[in-house]
């Protein structure tokens, strides 16, 4: 069922649903085409993931959705609105977290909420929003004493205080360390299961498949693959992921013969990357004895062999031939 | 949302009012370093009693007579040392005897020194028995407002004003724009007009401190007069600090960077700081360049508050400066609303 992830026809919610929808989006700067022709649609009530490496024009994207950028071309609608006669309206229904803002350090942050809360017409209290972002025991003390994961609690307390029905969430925990990460995971969680439609860029892909309903996957200003993590993983062609290295009797490393490879039943796809084998198969148990007498058979010696379950990071290497952290 | 204190703008300025409170920093710019400017040039150029002339005599009749002279503290010394203490400033004159009288040595490209050279010779003529041909009296002035403290502290007033309503204004925004702050301030539903009014705000609350502060002090302490109405005084001191907040505004309007805006601060303020009469009047400068000199917001600014403390000239009077003053406070705020860069 998942044989064309890229076909919107599946994954497109039902129309006028739609908190976010997005038809022909192009933007340049200067000579690079960051957003180059995106459509989409993201229903009432989802979480969804904009997923790619950087550069791949994700926070292009989410700005343009923000009404921070103008598009050069195509049509952005939010909550049936847009941002040329409705921009005032959008912004008190909306909630944002932008990359990299930083809030006045000598500032505290019950003072910083108190700012922002005072934007909208009507929202949750101060006290609230400190509570969602679990932030009690830090709302007398100065922003500038914050931890990075503390920080980035802040700014979408700040986002959340107009008590937002879409949420912008850019690359939330980006350069935070892997217990914060998880600490904000829980927090969206949470936003999801309070009924907000939530759309968040990362370059996690673990984060994607752990937070998102349905993710699109970037590269180039363009949108490679849609769909939920799972029909994503899925189309990778199995659901698990071997990797081999080999020697052979020749110096530099043997040349696999890759034909009696793709002869095994449930192998899909072979690739190589620097001496580094990977095949994905759909049965584990079967296909690593075959593929272990294959190299046998051709005297090449295994050096290394591990497996794990196919991601979307696997989804994304096999699309584009690259890893994701390569910039 | 009824709430005055919810209100965005008041929230705004709050907040900058708070932040500003919390940079030790500035503190010490705007309040402290005014007043120890004050104190500075204030003992340094402070009104003494008349001074004394110190002056060397070869003999100690000569010294008697010198030192008859209130005017003159008088010393005994050889011609020798004596001509060394000349040449190296400890005495102003010498007086040797000679045969037939006195000789005075002195360098007569001296002032002091040439009174020296009078007090003396008068003070050994009636020594040796001369009479005044005609009887005189003096009657002592000693008026404040004359002074060199009276003619600075409007100076360092206007100053001040200058770099606390530019670094205030121009530093704080290109701060935020910096770190991402403006982008996520504009990102909300706040309207822009109460961003940048905010700091109008929050800079005419400083503004009442700051000012009190030092001219309560250059009042208390140097006695400098206000002779004109303290009402169209501190209408001049608004004036002049939303001038140069509209300027600080146009700088910070468009530059991305700390280091872009404090160079573009320092070339907009350190013409001003030399050419705007601070220190020394600013009608010391060639008639070529006065045009210019007196179309610059800070000469402006100082000529008014000069008018208004020393001479007591009322507003209608100081429409020249007022006139500058106010078409520096529209031009720039109006440039830089049109260009101003929001992320």
């Amino acid at each position: 069922m998942s044989s064309a992830p890229n076909s919107q026809a599946e994954a497109a919610p039902v129309p006028g649903s739609a908190s976010l929808r997005l038809r022909g989006l192009r933007k340049a700067f200067a000579d690079v085409v960051a957003v180059d022709g995106l459509d989409l649609e993201v229903a009432r009530g989802e979480c969804f993931g904009l997923l790619g490496p950087n550069g791949a024009g994700k926070t292009t994207t989410i700005e343009i959705c923000e009404g921070l950028t103008p598009p050069d071309a195509g049509e952005v609608e939010l909550l049936g609105l847009n941002w040329k006669s409705g921009a005032n309206e959008l912004r008190q229904r909306i909630g944002i977290q932008l990359q990299e803002t930083q809030f006045p350090d000598k500032l505290k942050v019950e003072e910083t909420l108190r700012l922002f809360r005072s934007f909208y017409r009507c929202g949750i209290s101060v006290d609230e929003s400190i509570r969602i972002a679990q932030l009690e025991e830090k709302r007398g003390a100065r922003v500038g004493g914050l931890s990075g994961g503390q920080k980035q609690r802040l700014a979408m307390a700040c986002a959340l205080v107009g008590d937002p029905e879409l949420l912008f969430l850019d690359e939330p925990t980006t350069g935070l360390d892997p217990q914060a990460r998880r600490h904000l995971w829980d927090l969206v969680d949470g936003l999801k299961q309070a009924g907000r439609t939530i759309i968040l860029t990362t370059h996690y892909m673990e984060e994607a498949e752990r937070l998102c309903d349905r993710v699109a996957i970037m590269d180039h200003g363009r949108i490679i693959a849609l769909g939920t993590p799972a029909q994503l993983i899925a189309s990778v062609g199995g659901e698990h992921i071997v990797e081999f290295a080999v020697s052979g009797q020749m110096s530099g490393g043997g040349a696999v013969d890759t034909a009696p490879l793709a002869a095994i039943p449930g192998v899909q796809a072979h690739r190589e990357e620097a001496g580094l084998h990977q095949v994905s198969v759909s049965e584990l148990h079967t296909a690593v004895p075959q593929i272990v007498d294959a190299l046998a058979a051709q005297k090449l010696h295994l050096t290394e062999l591990r497996t794990h379950s196919a991601s979307l990071e696997d989804v994304f290497v096999r699309l584009t031939g690259r890893n994701l952290r390569d910039e | 949302m009824s709430k005055l204190a919810e209100s965005s703008l008041v929230q705004l300025t709050l907040v900058r009012f708070k932040l500003i409170l919390r940079e030790p920093e500035a503190i010490f710019w705007i309040f402290v370093f005014p007043i120890l400017l004050a104190v500075g040039l204030g003992i340094a150029f402070r009104n003494r009693p008349p001074d004394q002339l110190q002056v060397g005599a070869t003999t100690p009749q000569l010294t008697q007579a010198l030192a008859a002279d209130k005017g003159l503290r008088a010393i005994t010394v050889d011609e020798q040392a004596g001509t060394h203490a000349l040449a190296v400033g400890d005495i102003l004159l010498l007086a040797i005897q000679t045969q037939d009288g006195v000789a005075y040595k002195y360098d007569d490209t001296n002032p002091d020194a040439r009174i020296a050279r009078m007090q003396a010779d008068r003070a050994i003529q009636r020594a040796a028995g001369r009479r005044d041909a005609v009887r005189a009296e003096n009657e002592l002035v000693h008026e404040t407002g004359s002074r060199y403290i009276d003619f600075v502290v409007p100076g360092l007033l206007g100053m001040n004003l200058m770099g606390s309503a530019m670094w205030g204004l121009g530093f704080s925004i290109v701060e935020a724009r910096q770190k991402k702050l403006l982008k996520r301030m504009v990102a909300s539903p706040m309207p822009r007009w109460q961003y940048l009014v905010s700091f109008l705000l929050s800079r005419l609350a400083m503004l009442v401190i700051e000012v009190a502060v030092f001219l309560g002090f250059a009042k208390v302490v140097f006695g400098v007069p206000f002779r004109g109405s303290l009402v169209e005084l501190a209408f001049l001191c608004v004036l002049t600090s939303l001038a140069f907040s509209a300027l600080g505004l146009l700088v910070a309007s468009r530059a991305r960077t700390m280091e872009a805006a404090s160079g573009l601060m320092n070339l907009v303020m350190l013409p001003m700081w030399i050419l705007s009469g601070v220190f020394f009047s600013a009608s010391r400068f060639p008639a070529v360049i006065q045009p210019f000199v007196r179309a610059l917001p800070l000469t402006a600014a100082i000529d008014a508050m000069r008018g208004n403390m020393l001479q007591g000239a009322a507003l209608p009077q100081l429409w020249a400066p007022v006139g500058i003053l106010a078409a520096w406070l529209v031009a720039p705020f109006v440039i830089s609303l049109r260009i101003f860069r929001w992320r």
